[in-house]
């Protein structure tokens, strides 16, 4: 392991003051950070880019809840299971937990990835957002005593009323005042104001009393003002960034990490899955590819394997792909052998196979040459893969061809005609992984609801993570089952 | 001589008539300075002019885009050139938009404009009475003379802009164009928030209820309860009595499904079917006087919904796609419109109810106006020739409103 001896801070030194020096261990005292701080200590290369993927997890499937139309509450409840997963951040009074290692990870991964954000207008703004929605569900699940300490230690340009003002416009605030039956609610009630361009939100729902420009915000929105605030700062933070980052000199080291990060939105999280152990299924063997192929595989998978045997023959490509996952699936070196041997039986390969392909498998399996034991690709690699790769993007502009094959592969598992609009929207929009998503909860009813995704409402980004949790569901689903038929 | 008279001999799309106007009437130089918002500069990010959009609609109906001068003497000579039949307005961008098709477009983008509002008398057909579609007379006029007042009072007191500059659009509308500066910075997002704040009346093209003003059955929030004290002073004389909105069976069936108690309605629609002809006040009275029967709580509810009504009926109706985004093009002051040959001349809100569309310059009338005072001074260089017509109060007006946000940006630009 080695050290990326001070890197992260010299990139971002350039926009911050030194006064904020005196954090070199980022330990901070709150829970909630507005992140105004930057990480100033030594990190290693495997930190760096783990606190980051950790808080990709996170984003990516804040950024998917939002393309698949969840509520917030939805969002928030997923938010929470995920980052208890992959991100736990535990307030001050939590026992038993290293408190700073937890805040040090948030913070350094929020930097990381403004590393990796900055760089165009679309993806700042989908950071932001993401980032924003992030820090508003801490922010509602954070303990109040803290969340009041966290508040009067910041300084978010706001204006309280005072006692006069707000006797002078008593007739128009009490409206705002919530509870109108308490004759005190408005005495009690704290104001503050605005400019009413910082809270375009509230403004619109008339959720404020304007006055000269400024927008007089009753207590319990105080939040709109914070929320707006962070997003204001960190959007003047990535573009001061995004100006910094040609001079960091990290060509070779953190730049392919940051390039890696940068396309994570696009297709989930860029990592490789890891189920429980190597393998999902025990002995499979190449006999039951067909059936599973039928019933698990993700579109990708089923578009190959349809291939394969209607040809007799695969290209290199495709038999990478497929080979790896049908390997992480659990087929063995030799049924996957026998699998390979038997399908291109009768096809143009047949009798090479022995001579080329066998070498190719073993190879897969770690068995010839560098004796490396490769992972199957995920969802990002099949998306830039040109040949073999993710039908979604690749059938995106002949919807029709994507239909068809949408139909043809899952219409014996429940996906309708009526279900192709919604996938389809998806796909448009460059949602590929939700729109593989989608179908999974389409062609599992029974097991997972419309939103759940995978379960636990997680997104696909593997295609074995896909295959792995139909044949988990499918087993679930049988147990009592069996239980009844007796 | 009578507008009406010229307007028939004038043809306000040919090119002589359109190329006149420009080389002697159109004021460029107000123009420069309003869109400039001080003089020329040499620093970058002060030069605002060379950056900001126009868009030609030329007499043949085609359509060009991205046009962007250094000043307003490069524009005006563009503009004699093409003798457009009118030009509209964009907003600035980040690169002059001349270059577009060879700066990257990443680098290509609308960055400020004033905050444009436009409303326009086809959204009121379901309530007014006197005309429809293109048309307008002197008694709609008041529509919109309310709108503006209730608009502009609005934007003043609670958003706290005053560089309002109204213009009328030559025909059935009223554009509104907001130059301070926190405006001409405003986002999107932003602008979509101020729209939406300021609309009530959503598609006001549609019958029935449209008026989105309160959460459930609360109280109006305090600033609509301002605009409805405004429209209520004008309620009775416009809507009562001049356009006579109740005075059928078709519009006070109109009123009767905005209001939400059953039994008000069945008492109403049996005293009303009776003559359904009586006047509007009257049915307004009858109304008043059954509303003053109930008990409460549905007495408040009945309040609400006479609140609603004034808004229904009065409340601006603006064209929100229009004012959310900064890339909307509107058409400039000044133009002149191709159909009514009226000139999109300035107004004073103070005095917006006293504004007769009909009483509007036209081409026709200028050119005459020029060719009396010409005679006398013929073979010289015509500048400011618009003094001698009755284009100049309305010139002037803008001259004003352009100096003012020139002082105000230069004032600010010291205090830096």
């Amino acid at each position: 392991m080695f050290q990326a001896a001070k890197q992260t801070s010299k990139i971002q030194r350039h926009d911050k003051d030194d006064e904020t020096l005196h954090v070199e261990n980022g330990s901070t005292s709150y829970r909630l950070s507005l992140y105004d701080q930057p990480p100033l200590y030594d990190v290693t290369v495997e930190e760096f880019e783990t606190s980051a993927l950790d808080r990709l997890r996170i984003l990516a499937e804040i950024e998917s809840s939002a393309a698949r139309n969840r509520t917030m509450e939805e969002t928030k409840q997923m938010t929470i299971i995920q980052c208890g997963k992959y991100l736990p951040l535990n307030s001050n009074s939590a026992s038993g937990v290293d408190i700073q290692a937890e805040r040090r990870k948030d913070q350094l991964g929020h930097f990381v990835l403004r590393l990796a954000f900055c760089r165009s207008a679309e993806l700042r703004r989908r950071f932001v957002k993401a980032e924003g929605t992030l820090f508003r569900i801490r922010y509602e699940t954070d303990d109040s005593k803290e969340r009041a300490a966290f508040l009067s230690s910041k300084d978010f340009n706001w204006i309280s009323v005072d006692a006069d003002e707000k006797e002078k416009y008593e007739a128009q605030l009490s409206h705002f005042v919530s509870n109108k039956t308490d004759p005190n609610a408005f005495k009690n009630e704290t104001f503050y104001k605005v400019r009413w361009s910082t809270i375009p939100d509230l403004v619109e729902k008339r959720k404020v009393f304007l006055k000269g420009g400024f927008a007089y915000v009753p207590g319990r929105e105080q939040a709109s003002i914070i929320y707006a605030a962070f997003e204001e700062r960190l959007e003047a933070a990535l573009l001061a960034t995004s100006r910094a980052i040609p001079l960091v000199d990290e060509e070779t080291r953190l730049n392919p990490i940051l390039d890696n990060l940068a396309q994570g939105f696009t297709a989930g999280v860029p990592s490789d899955w890891v189920g429980s152990g190597e393998t999902t299924g025990e002995g499979i063997t190449a006999d039951m590819v067909d059936s599973l192929a039928k019933q698990h595989f993700p579109l990708c998978m089923r578009v190959l394997h349809q291939n394969l045997r209607k040809d007799h023959h695969m290209k290199h490509f495709g038999r990478l792909h497929y080979g790896l996952f049908l390997k992480v699936l659990g087929l063995s070196i030799d049924e996957a052998i026998a699998f390979w041997r038997k399908s291109f039986a009768g096809g143009p390969g047949a009798d090479k196979f022995d001579k080329e392909y066998r070498y190719n498998i073993r190879h897969s399996f770690g068995l010839e040459g560098r004796r490396m034991n490769y992972p199957a690709k995920n969802c990002l690699q099949l998306h830039t893969a040109h040949e073999a790769g993710c039908p979604y993007r690749q059938l995106e502009n002949s919807p029709e061809n994507l239909q068809s094959a949408l139909l043809s592969s899952y219409s014996a598992q429940g996906l309708t005609v009526d279900d192709l609009p919604e996938i389809m929207s998806q796909v448009r929009k460059k949602a590929y992984h939700v729109a593989c998503t989608r179908v999974f909860e389409i062609t599992h009813p029974r097991q997972v609801r419309k939103g759940d995704g995978l379960g636990d409402g997680e997104s696909v980004t593997h295609p074995n993570q896909y295959a792995a949790k139909s044949i988990e569901l499918e087993k679930e689903a049988k147990e009592p089952k069996m239980e009844v038929d007796n | 001589m009578t507008p009406s008279s010229d307007k028939e001999d004038v043809d306000p799309t040919s090119e002589q008539v359109l190329l006149t106007f420009y080389r002697r009437l159109y004021p460029f130089k107000q123009l420069f300075k309003w869109l400039n918002r001080g003089p020329e500069r040499t620093e970058k990010e002060l030069r605002l002019f060379p950056y900001r959009e126009f868009a030609y609609t030329l007499r043949n109906q085609a359509y060009l885009r991205y046009n962007s001068y250094p000043s307003d003497i490069e524009m005006k000579k563009h503009v004699c050139l093409l003798t457009p039949s009118r030009f509209e307005i964009g907003p600035v961008y980040s690169a002059q938009p001349k270059d577009k098709k060879t700066v990257r477009s990443t680098h290509f983008k609308a960055e400020k404009r004033e905050v444009v509002f436009d409303i326009d008398m086809t959204d009121y057909d379901p309530i007014r009475t006197c005309c429809s579609e293109a048309d307008i007379c002197k008694r709609c006029w008041g529509f919109i003379a309310v709108a503006v007042q209730v608009l502009d009072k609005a934007i003043r007191d609670q958003f706290g802009y005053n560089q309002l500059l109204w213009v009328y659009s030559g025909r059935r509308g009223i554009h509104l164009w907001i130059s301070d500066k926190e405006a001409f910075e405003l986002t999107d997002d932003q602008r979509k928030a101020m729209v939406e704040y300021l609309t009530v009346v959503k598609n006001g093209k549609e019958p029935g209820k449209q008026v989105n003003s309160r959460f459930a059955s609360k109280d109006l929030p305090p600033t609509l309860k301002e605009a409805c004290q405004t429209i209520n002073e004008s309620f009775d004389e416009l809507i009562l009595q001049d356009q006579n909105c109740f005075g059928s069976k078709e519009g006070y069936e109109t009123l009767l499904s905005l209001i939400p108690d059953a039994k008000v309605v069945s008492r109403l629609r049996e005293k009303w079917s009776d003559n359904p002809g009586s006047p509007s006040y009257i049915k307004w009275d009858e109304m008043k006087d059954e509303i003053k029967t109930l008990e409460q709580p549905a007495r408040r509810v009945m309040r609400n919904a006479m609140e609603d009504i004034l808004l229904q009926y009065a409340y601006p109706r603006l064209d929100a796609e229009v004012s959310k985004h900064r890339n909307h093009l509107l058409k400039a002051p000044f133009c002149i419109h191709p159909k009514t040959g009226r000139i999109c001349v300035p107004v004073d809100p103070r005095h917006v109810a006293e504004f007769d569309p009909a009483k509007v310059p036209t081409i026709g009338q200028l050119l005459a106006e020029l060719d009396a005072a010409g005679s006398s001074n013929s073979g010289r260089e015509h500048r400011d020739d618009w003094q001698k017509t009755s284009l100049k109060p309305y010139i002037d007006m803008f001259d004003q409103y352009a100096n003012s946000v020139q002082e105000k940006q230069t004032k600010m630009d010291l205090s830096w």
